[in-house]
């Protein structure tokens, strides 16, 4: 679905992604683990147009779109969950919602808007009891509901989430992977996912990879990343590294 | 026609080649922080992983060579620590220091999925009882396998080599259906068993799965028509994992490399230069997904071409021709090149030559002189003089039209060439140059 080749990206004199090459096809969950300040988020980023790559390819369903703009690049089909959730907080659940479907919004489209804010509030059914609250006043889990959702409303065929469990109580973004699972399930959605809570991130997804300054250091099944000594140490809190070697 | 690993065999061309690109970017990443041989390659020729910017760019990086790994013995190769391996195989070495590899869980369990692959593309199901009679110890060629067939379910009995009465024994008495181990083992097999009196037919074996050395059409017909079994090649090398790099399959038409753990290239032996696609040269190996022992071009010494046509079984992976040479069999003769493969193609020819024989090289008044030693039947050696000396007349005249080279032939009595139990020695080179 989505073929990335040797994208560079820059932010300033900063070299913050190095040939970067990934896939996403079809169906599947691919995660996006790595430290801090490793260029997770340049990579979603990257896609969605908002940060753009000076060179490389990016390839999806056989259209080359780096260098398009975000507003075309969501209307193909890739929608992004931003860090931190983003919502318009001062707005609406509902209004939050309708934004999300901005760029087909007119007064000819409303009845398939309003049915698909139905969709989503039959996935969500939360957010239809709230659906006439400020978002600000929503809580942490019920705010990503709520990004999730507003990323569903454009129609996407592959979802870009970037730290959906960031600033949740356990409990909580236990909930958040549970739909997202619920997601590629049901609504078979291809998700590529950028997580700091790489367990939770490698036990949902299909496939993994591990980047590191800037760099993919690794490509692999998820049981293979899980299961991997390098991997465990660095972003799964397992077996500390000794400090002789 | 059964395949073990359908996503990633039959995967189109397309998404393979992207995949290739993403695992031989994170392994050159890898390497050149973990493996200071590596690291010290790409430094001295100035360049980072990134700087490679496609897989044609491996051709600009220097060779991995035996001698290489000979040097970092035992562990400097490693691009893990040790505690992260779980398994350690080693080379024979035979000719010269032994080339320890490891295995990281990891990579037994890549490992495991390729032997099952090559065992289901041969035609073992989990019906089968696997017989491996590759020596268990250091060398890969039985843990390998021995994993990949129960991966599929199929029941393994380790006979390990060596024993050849018991191992007929018991392929008899436990009704082994698949008989593993190197083709020169499988025909001292169906020996053994004419001087046991037992009929292979009489046997359940249908199946030969065998690798670990060169071998020709001619032999795979000699051990089909005498075992009456279906043999199927299979190639591995330990520098690069062991037994699961590529495998034939049942249309016996060149074998499978599994492109999605390895990328083949190859060269010129004499030069190391790139050879135009379709052309005879070494295999060079780059391994795409081992963590503990990854491989960045390795030179294999053996010879064969790569076939990019998409066989009939489906799988969409690169062929390479059945591997029947090595570049350090490969023997100069007056400037001629002359492969062992191509003497056994001739002696074939012949009624009454066993594919049994030794090349002897030695220089004389500063010229080089080829014997080759060749095994006739009994009946032939006990013949009147004048047939035996027409065959011999024959042979040599035959043999020298096709090497292009004066070779000198000498007939001998069947078993007295030396052969140790694998491998017998085909080339005695007493030339002091």
């Amino acid at each position: 679905m989505l073929r990335i080749k040797n994208i560079n990206t820059y932010y300033g004199k900063v070299h913050a992604l190095k040939n970067v090459s990934i896939h996403v096809n079809v169906g599947e969950i691919v995660a996006l683990i790595g430290a801090n300040g490793a260029g997770k988020t340049t990579v979603l980023n990257s896609i969605s147009g908002i940060t753009p790559p000076r060179e490389g390819e990016a390839i999806f369903r056989g259209v080359n779109i780096l260098g398009l703009p975000t507003n075309q690049i969501v209307k193909m089909g890739i929608s992004q969950i931003p860090e931190g959730r983003q919502i318009f907080a001062p707005l609406t659940v509902s209004t939050n919602l309708e934004l999300g479907a901005y760029h087909r919004y007119s007064r000819k489209n409303k009845p398939s808007l309003k049915k698909d804010i139905e969709d989503v509030f039959s996935f969500f059914p939360i957010l239809r009891e709230r659906r006439n609250q400020i978002a600000g006043t929503l809580s942490g889990g019920e705010q990503q509901m709520l990004a999730i959702g507003r990323a569903l409303m454009s129609k996407p065929s592959l979802l870009l989430l970037d730290e959906p469990s960031m600033g949740l109580a356990p409990m909580i973004s236990k909930d958040i992977f549970r739909m997202i699972s619920r997601l590629k399930d049901e609504l078979k959605t291809t998700i590529l996912i950028v997580e700091q809570n790489a367990k939770a991130a490698l036990q949902l997804a299909d496939r993994g990879y591990v980047i590191e300054t800037g760099k993919i250091i690794m490509e692999e099944s998820s049981n293979g990343l899980l299961n991997n000594k390098e991997v465990q140490r660095a972003y799964l809190g397992k077996e500390k590294k000794e400090i002789w070697e | 026609m059964n395949i073990w690993d359908k996503a990633y065999e039959c995967m189109p061309r397309e998404e393979l080649e992207q995949l290739q690109w993403e695992r031989v970017q994170s392994t050159l990443n890898r390497v050149y922080k973990n493996v200071q041989f590596y690291r010290k390659i790409f430094d001295k020729l100035n360049v980072l992983p990134e700087d490679i910017q496609s897989i044609q760019d491996l051709s600009n990086l220097p060779f991995t060579t035996k001698d290489d790994l000979r040097n970092s013995y035992p562990y400097d190769m490693f691009a893990v620590s040790l505690r992260e391996v779980v398994r350690l195989h080693s080379t024979s070495g035979m000719t010269g220091k032994p080339i320890v590899v490891g295995y990281t869980k990891n990579d037994l369990k890549n490992w495991t999925n390729l032997a099952a692959r090559i065992l289901t593309s041969g035609g073992v199901t989990k019906d089968d009882m696997v017989q491996i009679a590759f020596a268990y110890g250091l060398l890969t060629g039985a843990f390998g396998l021995h994993y990949g067939a129960e991966e599929i379910g199929a029941s393994v009995i380790p006979t390990s080599s060596g024993h050849t009465e018991k191992q007929i024994i018991i392929m008899k008495d436990y009704k082994t259906t698949t008989l593993v181990c190197t083709p020169s083992y499988a025909l001292r097999i169906a020996d053994t068993m004419v001087n046991m009196e037992i009929d292979p037919k009489t046997l359940n074996l249908r199946l030969g799965l065998f690798g670990g050395e060169p071998w020709s059409e001619n032999m795979r017909k000699e051990i089909e028509g005498r075992l009456y079994i279906d043999a199927l090649d299979n190639y591995g090398l330990s520098e690069v994992i062991g037994p699961g790099v590529a495998a034939e399959c049942q249309y016996k038409d060149g074998l499978h490399l599994f492109e999605d753990h390895f990328i083949p290239e190859i060269i010129d032996p004499a030069t190391g230069n790139l050879l135009p696609p379709g052309e005879k040269g070494e295999l060079v190996i780059t391994t795409l997904t081992k963590e503990a022992f990854p491989m960045i071009r390795f030179r294999t010494g053996d010879i064969t071409r790569l076939n990019w046509q998409q066989c009939d079984c489906g799988r969409t992976c690169i062929r390479i021709e059945k591997i029947m040479e090595r570049t350090d069999n490969m023997l100069i003769i007056k400037g001629v090149s002359v492969f062992p493969s191509q003497i056994e193609q001739v002696l074939y020819e012949f009624e009454g030559c066993e594919p049994h024989f030794q090349l002897v090289v030695d220089r004389k008044d500063r010229m080089d002189v080829l014997e080759v030693l060749v095994e006739v039947s009994e009946r032939i050696f006990f013949d009147e003089m004048k047939r035996q000396r027409n065959l011999l007349e024959n042979i040599k005249q035959r043999l020298s039209s096709v090497l292009g080279v004066n070779v000198d032939v000498k007939l001998v009595e069947p078993q007295s060439i030396e052969r140790d139990l694998k491998k017998y020695k085909r080339i005695i080179d007493k030339r002091i140059i």
